[in-house]
C-alpha cells in the first residue's frame, strides 16, 4: 500500500501506517488525517510532536501515563487524561495518533 | 481506520441461538506475515513449493507427537453439544464457527490421508483432498477460534477444540502461511524482551513515571524496581501493564500490594513479558524460548520466587507448562506456589491480615467479574479445586461493599471468551471481535440493567483490551472495564509498618 501526496509515494503497511519513519513529514499527517475526516488542530500537533520526540529517543511509542503527563505539562492539567486525547483521536490515541506521526502501530495485548 | 463495515449485533435479554447463515464470515482472517515476521520463529517466510506434502508431514508428525489429537481426530461422533457453545458461533451465525465444524476442516483431511476408508472410499466417509482452497478455509477459520475451550466443557468426549486449532495454525506456519499479528510479537519477544517492543530504557522511564504519579497521588513512596539482583520476588506481568489502561492501574496495585507488605520485589528487563504467544500457534519450541527467559531472569537476579501478574493464558503457561517446558525451579523457595499467580499472592496477605482494605474506596462502584477463559478451564489457584474462580471473587468482595456476579452459565468454567484471545487481538478481526463479544455482553447488560452494576473487573491483559475495544460498538463505556488490582490498589489502606 502506498500514500500519494503530491505526486509523492510513501509506502505503507496493510493498515496505513507508515513502512518507513524517516519518510514522516507533515503533508503525511495532514494527509492521514484527511482521510479519517479528522481536522488537525494545534493540540494534535502537541500530541503528535511529542509522540515523534519520544520515539527519536526511545525507539517506542510512550506509554499512556507518559504520554498523559506530557499532554497534562503543556496544556494544562484538565487535558492530561486520556479522556481527552480519545476526544482528539477517537481511534485510540496510542494508535490513530502514533499513525498520524509516522511511527510504527505499537503491538501486543494493546 | 475506515469506519464499521458490519453491524454490531443486537443485546437480547433472553440469548437467542441464531440460525445458520452459511459463509456469513468467510470474508474474515488476519494479515498474513511477511518473511521477516516468520524468520525469527524458524518458519519458511511464504508458502513452499510442496506445501501439500509438508503440511501433510507435518499432520502426521504431530499425530504421533500429541495423543491427544489422534484421539480429538476420531472421537467425535457428531452429537452436537457443542454447536451452541462458541461465542463466535453465536456472534457470527457462521456455522463453521460451531466447533465440530471447525474441527472438521482438519478431520476430513485427516480422513483422507490417515484413515483406511478414507484413502478408499473417501466419498463415503466425508474425507476431502488437502487442496489451496482447504487450506485458505483453514486460515481464515483457525483464526476465528480463541482457543478459549468453553465448547470443550459440553463435549462428552472432551475434545479440545483448542488443541485442534494449535495444530492447524502450527501446520500452517510450518508450510509458510503465518499470522502477522502472532508472529511479529514473538519476534518482538525475542529481539527485545516484551510483545510491545518496549526496550530497557523506555520501560525504566515508564516505571519512574509511575513512581512520580503515585507519590503525587496518595504521598506514599510505592517503588516500581527493574533488575534489582537480590530482591525476594520477580514480578513477570504482561507488558500491557506498563503501557496501556486499564491495565497499569492493576499493575500500580500490585506495586502498592508489594509495598505494603513490604516484600521486596523485582520487574525484569529481559523477562519484561508474561504473555506467550507461542501457545496461540501451537509452537512448542517458541513457547519454550519465550518462557525461558523468565526462568533466565529469575536465576540471573537471584530471586526466591516468581509471581504472575494479571494475564489469562500466561497463567496458563506458567501453570500449565513451565514445570516440564524450561523447569525444574528447585532454586525458588519450595514454601510458597511455584510459580505464585498475584492474586494468589495478594488473597494469602489479606488472610494473614498483613493487608488491609477500606472497601469504602470502592463505594462508586458495583462490580462483577469476568472469568478470562485460560485461568477458569486451563489452571487453579490457591490449594483447592475452583481456588481460581474462588480467589479473584474473594479480593473483589473485599475491596468492594458491592459486587455482583453475571448468570451461571456465563461464568466459572462456563466462561465465555472475551472474544479476543487465543492470538486474536488485532484490528483486522475487528468484526469478529465485537461478534464474538455478543454472549458476555449479553449477561454484562442483563447485570448492569438489573443490578445497576457499573464495572467489570478481569485478570487478563487481552480481556481488558479487547473489551476496552469492543464495548463502545454496544454502547457501553469504554471505562468500565478495569483491573482486579486496581480496586485493590485504590482500597488498599496505608497504614505504618
Amino acid at each position: 500500500m502506498a500514500l500519494e501526496i503530491n505526486g509523492k509515494t510513501y509506502e505503507t503497511d496493510e493498515e496505513g501506517y507508515l513502512a518507513n519513519l524517516s519518510d514522516w513529514d507533515e503533508e503525511v499527517a495532514r494527509k492521514m488525517a484527511e482521510l479519517d475526516d479528522c481536522d488537525l488542530t494545534d493540540n494534535h500537533w502537541e500530541v503528535i510532536n511529542f509522540l515523534r520526540e519520544y520515539y527519536e529517543e526511545y525507539q517506542i511509542a510512550p506509554a499512556v501515563r507518559v504520554l498523559t503527563k506530557a499532554i497534562g505539562k503543556k496544556l494544562g492539567k484538565d487535558k492530561g487524561n486520556s479522556k481527552y486525547l480519545y476526544q482528539l483521536f477517537p481511534y485510540g490515541p496510542a494508535k490513530q495518533a502514533c499513525k498520524y506521526a509516522g511511527l510504527p502501530k505499537p503491538t501486543g495485548c494493546v | 481506520m475506515a469506519k464499521s463495515e458490519f453491524e454490531t449485533p443486537e443485546i437480547k435479554r433472553i440469548p437467542e441461538i441464531p440460525p445458520v447463515r452459511i459463509g456469513s464470515m468467510a470474508h474474515s482472517q488476519p494479515f498474513r506475515a511477511k518473511p521477516e515476521h516468520q524468520a525469527p520463529l524458524g518458519f519458511p517466510g511464504e508458502l513452499v513449493d510442496d506445501w501439500k506434502q509438508v503440511a501433510l508431514d507435518k499432520m502426521g508428525e504431530l499425530l504421533g507427537k500429541y495423543r491427544s489429537l489422534q484421539v480429538f481426530m476420531d472421537a467425535c461422533v457428531k452429537c452436537g453439544a457443542c454447536t451452541d457453545k462458541c461465542h463466535y458461533y453465536l456472534g457470527t451465525s457462521d456455522p463453521k464457527n460451531m466447533p465440530v465444524a471447525r474441527q472438521d476442516l482438519m478431520r476430513s483431511v485427516y480422513r483422507r490421508y490417515f484413515t483406511v476408508a478414507g484413502k478408499y472410499l473417501p466419498k463415503l466417509v466425508g474425507a476431502v483432498d488437502l487442496t489451496e482452497e482447504v487450506v485458505e478455509d483453514w486460515y481464515r477459520y483457525y483464526h476465528q477460534c480463541s482457543e478459549c475451550r468453553r465448547c470443550s466443557v459440553y463435549c462428552p468426549y472432551g475434545i479440545d477444540t483448542a488443541e485442534i486449532t494449535m495444530a492447524g495454525r502450527e501446520i500452517l506456519d510450518a508450510i509458510g502461511v503465518g499470522q502477522k499479528y502472532a508472529n511479529e510479537i514473538i519476534g518482538k519477544v525475542f529481539k527485545i524482551g516484551n510483545n510491545l517492543g518496549l526496550p530497557e530504557p523506555a520501560l525504566k522511564d515508564t516505571l519512574e513515571g509511575l513512581e512520580e504519579e503515585v507519590e503525587e497521588d496518595i504521598e506514599v513512596p510505592v517503588k516500581f524496581p527493574l533488575d534489582e539482583a537480590g530482591a525476594d520476588v520477580l514480578l513477570v506481568t504482561p507488558s500491557a501493564d506498563f503501557f496501556a489502561e486499564p491495565h497499569v492501574d492493576g499493575l500500580i496495585g500490585y506495586a502498592k500490594v508489594f509495598h505494603q507488605a513490604g516484600i521486596s520485589w523485582t520487574l525484569s528487563s529481559h523477562a519484561s513479558e508474561a504473555a506467550n504467544f507461542g501457545l496461540f500457534i501451537g509452537s512448542y519450541q517458541n513457547m519454550q524460548k519465550v518462557a525461558m527467559r523468565i526462568r533466565e531472569a529469575a536465576l540471573e537476579l537471584g530471586v526466591k520466587r516468581i509471581v504472575v501478574g494479571e494475564c489469562g493464558h500466561a497463567w496458563r503457561v506458567a501453570y500449565s507448562f513451565w514445570n516440564t517446558l524450561v523447569g525444574p525451579f528447585d532454586f525458588l523457595d519450595p514454601n510458597y506456589p511455584v510459580p505464585q499467580h498475584i492474586c494468589e499472592f495478594t488473597h494469602d496477605l489479606l488472610k494473614r491480615g498483613a493487608l488491609r482494605l477500606d472497601p469504602s474506596a470502592n463505594d462508586d462502584k458495583v462490580v462483577t467479574f469476568h472469568d478470562s477463559c485460560n485461568v477458569s478451564r486451563a489452571s487453579r489457584m490457591g490449594d483447592f479445586p475452583g481456588g481460581q474462580f474462588v480467589i479473584p471473587r474473594e479480593l473483589i468482595r473485599a475491596a468492594c461493599n458491592r459486587f455482583v456476579d453475571m448468570e451461571p452459565g456465563t461464568t466459572h468454567e462456563a466462561t465465555y471468551c472475551c472474544g479476543g484471545g487465543g492470538g486474536l487481538l488485532t484490528d483486522d478481526l475487528v468484526e469478529l471481535r465485537v461478534k464474538g463479544a455478543l454472549p458476555r455482553v449479553q449477561a454484562l447488560s442483563r447485570v448492569i440493567e438489573d443490578d445497576g452494576v457499573t464495572h467489570m473487573a478481569a485478570i487478563c491483559a487481552i480481556c481488558k483490551s479487547q473489551f476496552t475495544k469492543v464495548l463502545p460498538y454496544y454502547g457501553l463505556g469504554m471505562d468500565m472495564i478495569v483491573s482486579v488490582h486496581q480496586l485493590i490498589g485504590d482500597a488498599l489502606v496505608f497504614d505504618e509498618h
